[in-house]
């Protein structure tokens, strides 16, 4: 049971992210997934999508670079110690992991450069979350 | 040479310091006999002892004794750096090695250098020349010179200790590097005069000036500052900050290295060592020559030399020559600072560089060809190069381990073989600019010193 991950080579310039996310929003093709990775000059972005094979193919007429990869997905229990029971079988099994990130795709976490003023743009149209509010989840 | 030289040094009327005042003020028609009569000797030293040259003369025709004039010098071959690589090391010598002395060797980064050789006699001549360079700054015995030049292969450092000590000024051989004991020895010995690339000088000024040294802290006077080009902008920043004036010198090592040309105090252009040097300048496309004033390549034929005679060697550099008489009373020709090259060769940090070396490592790296590009920019006074990558689908991996990874593997092949420090920046498709479909293969950002 493997699941196709499409990665796309980014350099860091503003709004080219947003570039990604619109070319998949027009075609139809939602995000099941993500995690983003950068460097100073560049970064990657790994998707779960629910049409990979045609997102390469619209990402790459758009210039992208992309590469394809299997991962696995594993639904873990929201509990303590949830994630652990999983990494504690591969640890034992000396299954080494390159990175893990979460597909629960309803609360995304954003590190920006003006926090204030990304509060202040999207205050109002989106739900942002407060401290308790995450811890209550 | 004994001829017209003499070793006395000798100031003018207005205080202008001569080391060869005879030769340094020879009325311009008797040196244009001077030059052929030592042209026709450099012919037919070349052509008896260099293979080389003897073919080449024969294939065209031309023997020592039909050059007559200055027109005639159009006639005989050229020299290239190819030429030299290409009989290296020693294919060039004109003297038996036994007679050699001293060799030296370009700072080209990779393959073959381009090697020098002296005999007792051309070492002679070289200090000679270096010593009208210093003295045409006002250097005199009782100055104390600290040569910032690199010793070793590179004839900067070891030909101005030479001329120093022919001029009979105190030389201390610090040699380049360690800032801090530079500007400690500076004024603990009370350093009147200063010789070193001049990118190194606008560093030691800054420097001096972080540590709170002001420009009347420091001894210095004059500053000899060549071995790569720079700018009269640059000039006054450095005479600014370092409180000295800042003189251009010349030279290349396939010529014997520095006092091929120097300024004197007017600062009006290089005066060029006529009497060893026969200076041209030439179209670099059509190869003929240009008058007086004209920009063009600048071609040296050495009139002197034993060891290693050249003809018509191609500097790559472009400029003007002046013809007009200067102030100090010097009668030959001078050289304005070099405007640019007729090749692609980058001086960074001093090091000779040819993007096509670059561009050879690059080639041997399958996944990058043809996507990338070299940008060459300054940080500070420093030369920096940029290799700018396209990532293509052969390059990128899924992780960024791998991503850095490849651009430490880039970095390393490329310092392996050139021995100069690049980073390798990475860059999405087409990032890189196309002119008419074709990738800018070279980008030189850098605003002339």
């Amino acid at each position: 049971m493997k699941v196709t991950q499409l990665t796309v080579f980014l350099e860091n310039r503003s709004g080219r992210l947003a570039e990604v996310a619109d070319i998949l929003g027009r075609a139809g093709i939602n995000i099941r997934g993500f995690s983003t990775t950068e460097a100073a000059e560049y970064g990657i972005v790994r998707l779960i999508l629910t049409d990979p094979q045609r997102a390469r193919t619209l990402l790459h007429d758009a210039g992208f670079t992309t590469h394809f990869s299997e991962v696995l997905c594993v639904k873990v229990e929201d509990v303590p110690g949830g994630l652990a029971g999983v990494l504690d079988q591969l640890a034992e099994a000396g299954v080494s992991i390159d990175y893990l990130y979460s597909i629960s795709f309803w609360n995304i976490c954003f590190a920006v450069r003006d926090i204030d003023r990304a509060v202040e743009l999207l205050a109002g149209k989106v739900t942002l979350l407060s401290d308790e509010e995450v811890r209550a989840l | 040479m004994s001829d017209v030289a003499e070793e006395h040094l000798t100031r003018d009327a207005a205080g202008g310091l001569f080391w060869q005042p005879a030769a340094e003020t020879l009325p311009v028609p008797q040196l244009g006999e001077l030059q052929m009569e030592r042209l026709r000797a450099t012919l037919e030293n070349a052509c008896e002892n260099v293979p080389f040259y003897r073919k080449k003369m024969e294939e065209l025709g031309v023997k020592p004794g039909d050059v007559t004039c200055h027109g005639d010098v159009a006639d005989l071959p050229f020299t290239t750096k190819i030429d030299l690589r290409d009989h290296y090391p020693f294919g060039m010598f004109a003297r038996p090695r036994d007679q050699v002395v001293r060799v030296h060797a370009s700072s080209g980064t990779t393959g073959n250098p381009t090697t020098v050789g002296y005999t007792r006699g051309d070492l002679d001549v070289w200090a000679d020349l270096i010593a009208r360079t210093l003295a045409a700054g006002g250097v005199a015995p009782g100055d104390l010179l600290q040569n910032a030049f690199g010793y070793g292969l590179f004839t900067g450092g070891l030909g101005l200790h030479l001329g120093a000590e022919r001029l009979g000024c105190t030389v201390v051989p610090i040699s380049g590097g360690n800032t801090e004991r530079q500007l400690k020895i500076m004024r603990d010995f009370g350093a009147t005069a200063l010789s070193c690339t001049p990118s190194y000088a606008m560093y030691l000024a800054d420097a001096a000036r972080d540590r709170g040294l002001r420009p009347e802290d420091l001894p210095l006077r004059v500053g000899f500052h060549g071995a790569e080009p720079w700018t009269n902008e640059l000039r006054v920043q450095i005479e600014a900050g370092l409180g000295e004036h800042a003189l251009d010198i010349y030279g290349l090592s396939e010529m014997g290295g520095p006092g091929v040309g120097y300024e004197c105090l007017c600062k009006a252009g290089m005066h060029v060592n006529e009497d060893h040097y026969l200076a041209e300048i030439i179209d670099p496309e059509t190869l003929r020559p240009l008058p007086y004033g004209e920009v063009g390549e600048l071609v040296f034929t050495t009139l002197t030399r034993q060891a290693q005679p050249l003809i018509r060697y191609r500097t790559r550099d472009l400029c003007t020559l002046i013809a007009e008489p200067c102030a100090c009373g010097r009668t030959s020709a001078r050289m304005s600072k070099p405007i640019g090259r007729s090749d692609d060769m980058l001086i960074i940090r001093g090091v000779n560089v040819f993007p096509s070396q670059i561009e050879e490592v690059l080639m041997s790296i399958p996944a990058i060809e043809p996507h990338y590009q070299i940008v060459v920019d300054r940080k500070g006074y420093l030369d920096v190069i940029e290799v700018w990558v396209e990532v293509g689908e052969d390059i990128f991996a899924e992780t960024m381990g791998a991503l850095e990874r490849f651009q430490r593997n880039v970095q390393a092949q490329i310092f392996n073989v050139l021995n100069i420090q690049v980073a390798v920046k990475l860059k999405e498709p087409k990032a890189i600019q196309r002119s008419e479909g074709k990738a800018v293969r070279v980008v030189d950002r850098r605003k002339a010193l």
